[in-house]
């Protein structure tokens, strides 16, 4: 298998996998029950990275009996996904979630309930992407850790066949992978605000799939924020469900448990700094936090806050496309792309089917990931399977941050993840919209994308995940332009109200052009009214 | 950030350079994991759960710098906390993952919300 020389790393493989993370090491551990030879390429460490790694997921669980409750789960989840869901998705997600999930047990110890009932749906992140690994490695599959995929490779019929990389421990080694056929489970992005383990999610996949030829969907959905004590990166919200939230003069401020909490919470935090206390949590739950969350505990322990007596700062960090929606657009639930030999799976790929218009955080993101897993991974062993092995050259796909379009020279990526930060981040940018807002988003992060189209050269890590934030955040705003009216995570102050003539998917895509098209318009429609001002 | 690695407790086994998802530590000539890049640290604790000799100290702050003090670390208690609560190796059998618990807290948290509801409904009618 292994062909290498000094300079380059070369492997070949039926299925590649391009991040291991909860979709991707479900979509190995399918392909190679499928009977493919897989490889797992990860940025960082397939096990610790990602955002399951250090969160608790729990996962949409409906068992099959009796029927009623699926068709009422289903039901539900419709109406709440403002018509961009789709229940044919919904029942194969649940399904699959519910058949695969407890297949875990030999590498992961469910946990049992005070009735002793064995509870399959809620997980501990570090143990389940523990498990996770053990269970890739039983199938022997080879992972690459430290090995961030830079750009796809393409056959001459345009179809992928691998892809290139990096191993940043192994003294920045150039590797290259030949592969059937490919499955992106890099994760979404939050364009790097502090949400727990998110720090590798910087969009990469969405970059890799554009210049391949893929369109995104839903990308106008990324304004999910995530509540955290101010300073920490430890946004994980069960234990707020219960908080009571004070301005700085102590006085109460009104920010019910519920669906507008976000809202409420980042408009006092646009007054000034606001501080909650976890008094009201029962004692009960009290008294087993760091068996239930061993991680939430911690940080309040290590600054010498008694959450339940004293009260402390709290912020917002933006979830972006990761307990937002938006992504790769599938064209099937097993998570084929338009372009032949390329599959999506997780946060990679866009979960509008299933979670609609609103945030699949909860539990739709976990289902959704683990099953869109399994799909691809099946999926793509049996193209590798059947695919002719053309044999001839592969074409790198990667330009934006590798080849400058005039002339090299020092580009300030650091500059450049700060001014994505700046425009994605700020509540009245991202959660308040207004078209005049966007449309300054849109030239500054234009002028950007230029600057780092015309000028970088050196096709690093670094200025290919910036070039992935900045594609990532392009398509967010041009799509959040396009679509005037307010559903679900989208919010614009200047059209409150839902269009009915709106309930429909949004693509976008492109590089240095970006379009906006209504999903089921003719092609030409991508010049049409919804093109936005780039 | 990751702030500490007590050099009395690291037994270089090397873990925490492959674990750790941001690729903050370098390999030691035979020595400590160098913190080579710690601006690059996500504050996910990962390298302080898989560090069985309980040597790694992470503070919370995740957008600062903080000044760790290896003395006062070493006698509160806190490393090795993770790990414990967590129920990994040796500690298997004595702190169980109660995840499970997770949905009732949120299933009691509407109860309460709606309760409060009613009844400030209730004042108001009254009124
Ligand atoms: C704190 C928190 C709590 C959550 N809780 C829940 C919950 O309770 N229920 C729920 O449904 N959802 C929850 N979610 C969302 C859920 O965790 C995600 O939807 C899910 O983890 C997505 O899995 P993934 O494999 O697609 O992405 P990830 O787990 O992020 O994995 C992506 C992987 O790709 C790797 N990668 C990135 N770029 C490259 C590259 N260029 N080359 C190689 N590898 C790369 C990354 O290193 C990473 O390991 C939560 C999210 C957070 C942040």
């Amino acid at each position: 298998m292994v062909l290498s020389t000094l300079e380059e790393l070369s492997l070949a493989t039926d299925v590649l996998v391009v991040g291991g993370g909860m979709a991707g090491a479900w979509a190995a551990t399918s392909a190679a029950e499928a009977g493919a030879k897989v490889v797992l390429v990860d940025k960082g460490y397939c096990g610790t990275s990602g955002v399951t790694a250090a969160a608790g997921p729990g996962h949409w669980w409906v068992p099959p009996d009796p029927p009623a409750a699926r068709d009422a789960a289903v039901a539900n989840r419709v109406t709440s996904g403002l018509g961009l869901g789709e229940a044919d998705w919904m029942y194969r997600v649940l399904d699959q979630t519910w058949r695969t999930l407890p297949t875990l047990a030999r590498h992961y110890k469910f946990g049992v309930d005070d009735e002793g009932r064995v509870n399959y749906r809620a997980v501990r992140g570090p143990e389940y992407m523990r498990a996770l690994r053990q269970q890739v490695l039983s199938h022997g599959v080879t992972i690459l850790d430290h090995s961030p995929v830079l750009e796809l490779l393409a056959r001459s019929d345009g179809s992928i066949g691998g892809v290139r990389g990096q191993r940043r421990q192994d003294g920045g080694r150039a590797y290259r992978i030949e592969a059937g056929a490919v499955v992106l489970a890099a994760g979404g992005t939050s364009f790097l605000s502090h949400l727990l383990g998110s720090r590798t999610n910087t969009g990469d996949g969405y970059l890799m799939a554009a210049e391949a030829g893929a369109e995104m969907s839903g990308m106008e959905f990324t304004a999910a924020y995530t509540i955290a004590p101010a300073h920490s990166t430890m946004t994980r919200s069960m234990a707020y469900s219960f908080a009571t939230y004070y301005d700085a003069d102590g006085r109460e401020l009104d920010i019910p448990f519920g669906p507008d909490q976000t809202i409420r919470l980042a408009r006092a935090l646009q007054r000034g700094p606001v501080y909650c206390s976890l008094h009201r949590l029962p004692d009960d739950i009290k008294a087993r936090m760091h068996t239930i969350s061993p991680n939430v505990p911690l940080v309040f322990d290590r600054w010498g806050i008694d959450p339940y007596r004293d009260r402390f700062e709290v912020t917002l960090h933006n979830d972006g496309t990761i307990r937002g929606i938006g992504g790769v657009r599938v064209h099937d639930v097993d998570g084929r792309t338009s372009v032949p030999g390329l599959f999506v799976a997780g946060d990679n790929a866009s979960r509008e089917k299933v979670a609609g218009a609103i945030s699949g955080g909860g539990n739709v993101n976990s289902a959704w990931a683990l099953s869109s897993g399994v799909f691809a991974g099946r999926a793509a062993a049996r193209l590798a399977r059947s695919a002719k092995r053309s044999g001839g050259r592969l074409r790198p796909l990667g330009r934006v941050g590798r080849e400058p379009r005039r002339v090299a020279k020092t580009v300030d990526l650091a500059a450049l993840r700060d001014g994505v930060r700046a425009e994605m981040h700020p509540f009245e940018k991202s959660l308040f919209r207004t078209g005049q807002g966007l449309a300054v988003s849109a030239r500054v992060l234009e002028e950007f994308w230029t600057e780092l189209a015309d000028h970088a050269d050196t096709g690093t890590i670094a200025s290919r995940e910036t070039a992935a934030l900045l594609a990532t955040a392009r398509w967010s705003v041009a799509t959040a332009a396009a679509r005037k009216e307010s559903r679900g995570l989208h919010r614009r102050e200047d059209f409150p109200s839902r269009d009915s003539g709106l309930a429909v998917r949004l693509l976008s895509g492109g590089l240095d052009q970006i379009w906006v098209a209504a999903d089921g318009a003719p092609v030409d429609a991508k010049s049409g009214q919804l093109e936005a001002a780039s | 950030m990751i702030e500490l690695i007590v050099a009395d407790r690291c037994t270089d086994c090397g873990t925490c350079v492959e674990v750790c998802p941001a690729n903050v530590l370098d390999a030691g000539q035979g020595g400590l994991p160098i913190l080579a890049r710690v601006e690059d640290c996500q504050t996910c604790f990962m390298c302080e759960l898989y560090c069985r000799a309980d040597a790694i100290y992470v503070a919370p702050d995740c957008d600062r710098r903080v000044t760790v003090d290896e003395t006062e670390v070493m006698a509160s208690g806190r490393l090795g906390q993770y790990r414990k609560h967590s129920g990994w190796d040796e500690w298997w059998d004595r702190f169980p993952n109660e995840q499970w618990l997770m949905e009732t807290v949120f299933r009691r948290a509407g109860e309460a919300a709606a309760q409060a509801k009613v009844t400030s409904a209730d004042v108001i009618r009254t009124k």
